[in-house]
């Protein structure tokens, strides 16, 4: 019977036992989750730590390009729905880290390898957000992809990821549902409007499409990932099952999908839409977007700025303590 | 003569595999051991779950019930943090 501590450190071997290899996977195909202080090959471990730190830090930087547009939001309903998506966006990072933690990587480790540029983020944050209906693009088609995204992870086989996921996939309804509804109202406007609409749909949607990876074929993490069930669908599934989702909604919004090989294929009942620009993607991945250097940035100056106040819970909380025991004493 | 007190602990029962941890009730037991063999003699005898928690009742630390308008009523008239603060036209289905 064991009363360990929760993530207490652990001793990954670095040849793995085949044995425990081959019980792991039959624990995996028969869905079993795995739990923080279940025995995992080294390798799940580390693909799990860098997908999860990686989402984590997706959340945290995705709250600056709307907190570009709370100060200029065109009114109160507006900028009060705003304000709590990205404290939603807060939020979910922290779910996050912390299941990335039950792996027993520090949270100054995972935070460190953000700022110091080794940690990726997803590409979308570093495209600007130029007019007020990309906040609203962001929400249609941007929280549309993550959603599409997280949803197959609310079934991943790590216990607390697949549980984190399950509390982000539930609170990102309202952020669709609130994009989606100013593009309507917006649609509803003088041209000037319309055309501000139709500006930040061009802009964003090669970009929201690159959110899923490159394709299956050179995807590196995609066959480990999914036989240990950390994905459930490959990069092409998802981004398919969104361009299916998004067709109609555009139509019913009123915009035009800047993709002229945009065909319905009535064999498979798929939309049929061309490749993506993978040199674009690469570029942003290697830090050469618009705004990478804007973004991380913005988040070194925040860390920086916010470290007095690490500082000064730490030498409280030393305080009270040493205080406790002299009291006990 | 002082009697020695035996703590108590707060058990934490997995009830289905990949769900949380939830709250099952209290123990007595002198240390981790005994309270995670005695939880399990007294809460797991059909088949509540598949993995438990013991954690000291000492070490958990509660919101205050008199902070609760405090602490929870702002969250009241946030209707805006709801997706069914949205209208959408019907066609546009689940989303």
């Amino acid at each position: 019977m064991y009363t360990q501590a929760l993530n207490s450190e652990t001793v990954v071997s670095t040849i793995d036992d085949e044995q425990k290899m081959t019980a792991f996977q039959a624990r995996i195909d028969r869905e079993e989750k795995i739990e923080p202080n279940d025995w995992m090959p080294a390798a799940y471990r580390k693909t799990l730590i860098r997908q999860i730190s990686q989402h984590a830090h997706s959340e945290i930087v995705g709250m600056l390009p709307e907190g570009n547009w709370v100060t200029r939001a065109p009114s109160l309903k507006r900028k009060a729905a705003l304000l709590a998506k990205i404290q939603d966006e807060g939020g979910h990072g922290l779910y996050l880290y912390c299941a990335a933690e039950t792996l027993g990587v520090t949270r100054e480790h995972l935070v460190d390898q953000l700022l110091s540029g080794k940690a990726k983020y997803s590409s979308i944050f570093n495209y600007p957000t130029l007019n007020w209906a990309d906040v609203g693009v962001v929400g249609w088609l941007v929280d549309g992809a993550a959603i599409m995204n997280q949803i197959p992870l609310c079934r991943c086989s790590y216990g607390p990821y697949a549980r984190a996921m399950i509390r982000v996939c539930k609170e990102e309804s309202f952020h669709q549902r609130q994009g989606y509804e100013l593009l309507l109202q917006m649609m509803k406007g003088s041209e000037d409007l319309k055309e501000m609409v139709q500006d930040a749909v061009n802009r964003m949607w090669w970009p929201s499409l690159m959110m899923f990876g490159p394709s299956d074929g050179v995807s590196e993490h995609s066959s480990n990932s999914m036989r240990w069930k950390i994905k459930r669908f490959t990069n092409d599934d998802l981004r398919q099952k969104f361009v299916d989702a998004t067709v109609p909604q555009a139509k019913i919004l009123g915009v035009t999908l800047p993709d002229p090989d945009l065909v319905f294929d009535e064999v498979s009942g798929n939309w049929k839409y061309g490749e993506p620009d993978w040199a674009e993607f690469k570029r942003v991945i290697a830090g050469h977007g618009v705004c990478n250097k804007q973004r991380l940035k913005d988040r070194i100056s925040a860390h920086e700025n916010g470290a007095w106040v690490r500082e000064a819970a730490l030498v409280y909380a030393e305080k009270q303590k040493s205080r406790m025991a002299q009291s006990a004493a | 003569m002082t009697e020695n007190i035996t703590p108590i602990w707060e058990v934490f029962i997995r009830a289905r595999n990949g769900n949380a941890h939830r709250h099952a009730g209290s123990i007595h037991a002198a240390d981790a051991e005994m309270a995670m063999q005695a939880a399990r003699d007294i809460y797991t005898r059909r088949e509540e779950g598949n993995s438990l928690w013991v954690v000291r009742s000492s070490d958990i630390h509660a919101s205050d019930p008199g902070d609760g308008g405090m602490m929870f009523d702002p969250a009241a008239d946030k209707i805006y943090r709801h997706p069914t603060f949205y209208e959408l036209p019907e066609d546009v289905g689940n989303m």
